[in-house]
């Protein structure tokens, strides 16, 4: 694998990894490991995804085992990044799996969080309102408790975005070709600037991808819930207005 | 677990490493955050640098930070104090944002009775105005002192102790009990902590626990 031609301890030109035509081709190439290392986000995402939100819906909608995902979140938290790795690892071998497996346990927290909580602090007078208006459970979920909860929801996604992107590279560690490779080529060569090369393009992923998530975020989100302070003006005569500042301060907090 | 049983002074003297790399960037980073939160609440300006800052700031994962530090700090890439410069950086990202938001939502009529019983602006924001935010303070507290203990173990790849150097050494030598027995105390290391912040937080603000029952809500 492309060892970069470099040697010669620590000459710090920076310049120099990226002007090199070495660490732009091939399979240890920045394209190819940028593209490695995104597939994995992506799939460790969608999983994470397709597996949390249902279940944070159902808790929030229904109210059950709310206990569980306050516990979940915060033991969850707690979890090495580098620890689950290795552990899955060794428990089934090198490979996608195991490094898909811990980056989808990492990614369930945030999304459960985001989604538990955006549907569980759905005003109640608006879902009676739904109900009045003859809407059955499955449309009020959908079509009114998602919609709302879309600004958490979408936090928790770049959280668990965010945490993936940056285990991804650790998972290097492990031999995964994501963009870590770099960093551990470097350490392992001592030659500093391969390690900050690397460190760079993964910062300017994550900042990339965090920003065109911003971008999302600010579509997707109904336009009617964009500026809470709006929708406070309209209802405030009405008693409604406690519970829609509990969104803003969940909203505030989940998302920093 | 007979590797646990036979590395106690081990498994004790890398949880003490690893601890002080935890708390030090805590106690920093609240050192750092209570007036750039007091700014960012008072000065719209400065909350529209200081919370996108943060932001971006959180970005940038930890490996990433432990690499390109010792080139802004000029110091060894092994040295202890890129990873307490990283988290401390984190949590002040974390804690900025709570604090201005706390101080923000301390209500003008408790602001105006202070006022009136003669309090100056800075023995008012002492004792008035931070302990109000205290709640909202520890929450942001507790994330960042959870998410410290895990990420100090990624310390161990550019070579800083800690638990983390169990993981480490756990997979040169393919060793699951060291990597098992890692994780279980970093996860317990972490829950005591934050139990620890939740008493703390409950002491230090005992007249809010009808409005904490309302918050974490």
């Amino acid at each position: 694998m492309g060892q970069g031609g470099k040697g010669g301890g620590d000459g710090m030109n920076i310049g120099s990894f990226f002007t090199d035509p070495t660490n732009w081709s091939g399979p240890s190439g920045i394209p190819q490991l940028t593209a490695y290392h995104l597939y994995l986000t992506v799939l460790a995402v969608v999983i994470g995804a397709v597996i949390a939100i249902p279940v944070g819906a159902f808790i929030g909608h229904t109210g059950k085992g709310s206990f569980l995902v306050a516990g979940f979140a915060n033991g969850f938290r707690a979890l090495p990044e580098l620890g689950l790795l290795i552990l899955f690892v060794e428990l089934i071998g090198l490979g996608v799996v195991p490094v898909t497996l811990a980056l989808v346990v990492l990614a369930i927290p945030p999304f459960l969080a985001g989604t538990y909580s955006g549907v569980n602090n759905v005003d109640s007078a608006v879902i009676d309102a739904a109900r009045g208006m003859g809407m059955r459970e499955w449309s009020i979920l959908f079509r009114v408790e998602l919609p709302i909860a879309m600004p958490l929801i979408l936090a928790g996604l770049r959280t668990a975005v965010l945490q993936v992107i940056a285990t991804a590279s650790i998972a290097a560690y492990i031999g995964t070709g994501s963009l870590g490779y770099f960093i551990f080529l470097g350490e392992n060569t001592r030659n500093y600037t391969i390690m900050l090369g690397g460190a760079i393009v993964i910062a300017v992923l994550a900042l990339v991808v965090e920003g065109l998530l911003v971008l999302v975020q600010r579509l997707v989100v109904s336009p009617g819930l964009r500026s809470v302070r709006q929708r406070r003006r309209v209802v405030r005569s009405s008693s409604v207005t406690p519970s829609t500042m509990d969104v803003e301060t969940a909203g505030g907090t989940s998302s920093s | 677990m007979s590797w646990a049983a036979d590395h106690v002074g081990l498994i004790l003297s890398q949880t003490g490493t690893h601890l002080f790399l935890a708390i030090v960037p805590i106690l920093l980073g609240l050192i750092i955050s209570i007036p750039l939160g007091w700014l960012a609440s008072r000065y719209r300006v400065a909350r529209a640098i200081l919370i996108p800052l943060g932001g971006i700031l959180y970005t940038i994962p930890s490996l990433v930070l432990l690499v390109v530090l010792p080139l802004i700090l000029g110091t060894q890439l092994l040295d202890e104090i890129n990873l307490i410069v990283a988290l401390t950086i984190y949590t002040c990202a974390l804690l900025i944002r709570s604090i201005a938001d706390a101080l923000a939502s301390v209500s003008d009529n408790v602001i105006a009775s202070a006022n009136a019983i003669g309090y100056r602006t800075s023995g008012r924001f002492f004792a008035v105005e931070l302990p109000l935010a205290v709640p909202v303070m520890f929450a942001g507290l507790r994330v960042a002192m959870v998410s410290n203990i895990s990420l100090v173990s990624v310390g161990a790849l550019v070579g800083i102790g800690g638990l983390g150097q169990l993981l480490t050494a756990g997979f040169q030598i393919y060793n699951t009990p060291e990597v098992v027995t890692a994780i279980v105390a970093i996860v317990v290391l972490a829950l005591i902590l934050d139990g620890l912040l939740v008493v703390i937080g409950r002491t230090l603000s005992p007249w809010a626990k009808a409005a904490r029952a309302g918050a974490t809500a």
